[in-house]
């Protein structure tokens, strides 16, 4: 038990490393989304009339603030576990399955490894808070932290589920499309959820990631859509569901 | 040390399709401190047993013991006791040298202060200590193999596999390379177990089992094997080279196989003969020259055909060419 706790440390030590010493990666998982919330948004929101320009009404620019946290979280928890399949490629995976540790230790710990780098990156999207006028407290940021873990380690272990599919790198384009960007844009991250066409309504509601997002709007600008409870209850039981599917992806693998 | 009982592996490429059998009844002994060689083509089954070996893969059938364990049953303690160098490189290219020791000690559970003193005995050893805060990926390809090895030994295995370890590599390195083989044997007594389709390489070892097509076809000594060639190759190049084996096969009786450009044939003393057959000959030769038998001739008795080269599958070209260039 003890050497499979230390086997999760490692992996989750060295996912943290890998992140810190790739800046270029860094940058690049920040200023994506930071178009869409500077620039797309505030486009955007210069068009939008009715929903987000009434008196009491925080603007559009605030209202996908937590929703551009979000999708930050997706990309690179998913990104994270994906590397998995790289790790494959240039044989380093190899080196993992021969330790001696259990293969669930490896999925926990690569879960784990993925979920942090997501949650940092998910901590840096804050520094845009003040530029569009978000007013965060401490307590605020002390309680999202948290949250912000437990909806990236559950999308790391749906993401460690596709690499489990995918037989090289190029995958991942099939992974953005077909995952990713869908996820993303049903989420109600970029618009209001209310009032939408049925078949677009059911789409979203389908869709985990439509209550993370619901879960941080909750927190970072105390609108929810959902209950918490209904919020907490949804990804609960996603990311279960993912990080067991991961590791029986995991034992299984030859 | 290793105790391998009619091992099978058959592989399906999908549910319900075809099945094949890479390794199709392989047994054999390796005694603790030994230095044992599998010796085949590629495609042979080479890999895939060592990868039941090292618990990668199940075996379908057969049972392997390592060090006292069984390599189904008890995985963690075969896992614990041996050291792998895989085929292709597995390190962690964007980390340091020492990071990827130290990712590897503390996988193994080895405490702090032991990892630290393994890691610098381990660089010291395959002479990159000055390069242990370097990032990987400006390593060049023996460099990369060497750090391997050091990594592969770092947690004092008992047996060290060794999976094509020289492939890619110039001949330099590879030299290198089995000069730190020969210095870890005599200094830990570890049991080495490498595959290798060069068979040049093969005779650094204290015994050899030759593979093909998923069966050991012979296994012993290199000095053993090649006695069993016999005498000596005469190799010749003639105008016509088929004309020439006819006229060999019938006038003296002798068993010419074909190696490439050359026809080769075995007899028992080679200087004395060549005189005398080349007086006798009624066709032109090219060349003609006389060899002791070397283990390619053993192969070539035992399986009529020369060690096959790489494949020339696409995507193993595709691979090799990969190879060659992570390799640097």
């Amino acid at each position: 038990m003890t050497s499979n706790l230390t086997g999760i440390y490692t992996i989750w030590l060295r996912d943290l490393r890998r992140f810190w010493r790739d800046k270029p990666r860094i940058i690049a998982a920040t200023v994506q989304p930071a178009l869409f919330l500077l620039i797309l948004g505030t486009g955007l929101s210069r068009g939008l009339t009715t929903t987000f320009q009434t008196e009491n009404h925080e603007g559009y620019l605030v209202f996908i603030f937590p929703g551009i946290i979000g999708m930050a979280i997706l990309f690179t928890s998913v990104f994270s576990a994906i590397s998995i399949v790289w790790d494959r490629e240039i044989g380093f995976l190899k080196e993992v399955m021969v330790a001696p540790i259990s293969r669930w230790a490896v999925a926990i710990g690569k879960s784990l490894g993925g979920g942090t780098v997501a949650t940092l990156q998910g901590c840096l999207m804050l520094v845009f808070a003040p530029i569009i006028g978000v007013d965060m407290g401490i307590w605020t940021v002390i309680v999202l932290i948290p949250l912000m873990l437990f909806v990236a380690i559950s999308l790391t272990s749906m993401g460690i589920v596709a690499a489990a599919y995918m037989h090289s790198m190029q995958g991942f384009t099939v992974v953005m499309n077909f995952i990713m960007l869908p996820m993303f844009f049903l989420s109600g991250a970029m618009f209001p959820i209310a009032k939408l066409p049925v078949w677009l309504d059911i789409m979203v509601k389908v869709n985990p990631m439509t209550y993370g997002v619901d879960l941080l709007r909750r927190t970072t600008i105390s609108t929810g859509y959902f209950s918490l409870f209904t919020d907490l209850l949804v990804m609960g039981i996603f990311g279960l569901v993912m990080t067991a599917l991961a590791v029986v992806m995991f034992t299984r693998q030859e | 040390m290793i105790i391998a009982e009619n091992l099978r592996k058959e592989f399906r490429a999908k549910r319900g399709g075809e099945v094949t059998e890479a390794v199709k009844g392989v047994s054999f002994h390796v005694p603790a401190g030994a230095i044992f060689g599998f010796l085949g083509p590629n495609g042979a089954g080479k890999t895939t047993t060592i990868n039941i070996l090292c618990t990668l893969l199940r075996p379908t059938s057969g049972k392997a013991v390592l060090n006292g364990y069984d390599v189904v049953a008890q995985p963690h303690m075969v896992r614990q006791s041996i050291g792998l160098v895989f085929q292709d490189p597995s390190l962690d290219e964007r980390l340091t040298a020492g990071e990827n020791l130290e990712f590897h000690g503390m996988i193994y559970g080895m405490p702090r202060h032991e990892r630290m003193s393994q890691i610098e005995k381990m660089l010291a050893m395959v002479e990159l200590q000055k390069r242990r805060d370097d990032i990987v990926n400006t390593f060049s390809g023996g460099m990369k193999r060497r750090l391997e090895i050091a990594r592969g030994l770092l947690h004092n295995p008992k047996v060290l596999f060794l999976d094509e370890p020289t492939l890619g590599l110039d001949p330099q390195t590879r030299s290198h390379i089995w000069s730190y083989l020969h210095k870890l044997r005599e200094e830990k007594n570890i049991t080495i177990f490498l595959t290798t389709h060069y068979m040049d390489e093969a005779e650094n070892c204290d015994s050899i089992a030759i593979i093909d097509y998923g069966k050991i076809i012979a296994d012993g000594t290199p000095d053993s094997l090649k006695k069993g060639v016999g005498g000596d190759i005469v190799y010749l190049q003639a105008a016509d080279n088929k004309k020439a084996a006819a006229y060999i096969n019938s006038f003296y009786g002798y068993n010419v196989s074909n190696g490439g450009d050359n026809i080769c044939f075995e007899v028992e003393k080679g200087e004395e003969f060549l005189p005398s057959f080349i007086k006798k000959t009624d066709f032109e030769i090219y060349s003609i020259g006389v060899r002791r038998p070397t283990l390619e001739d053993v192969f070539l008795k035992l399986t009529g055909h020369v060690i096959r080269e790489e494949s020339v599958d696409a995507m193993d070209s595709i691979k090799a060419h990969v190879r060659m260039r992570r390799r640097g």
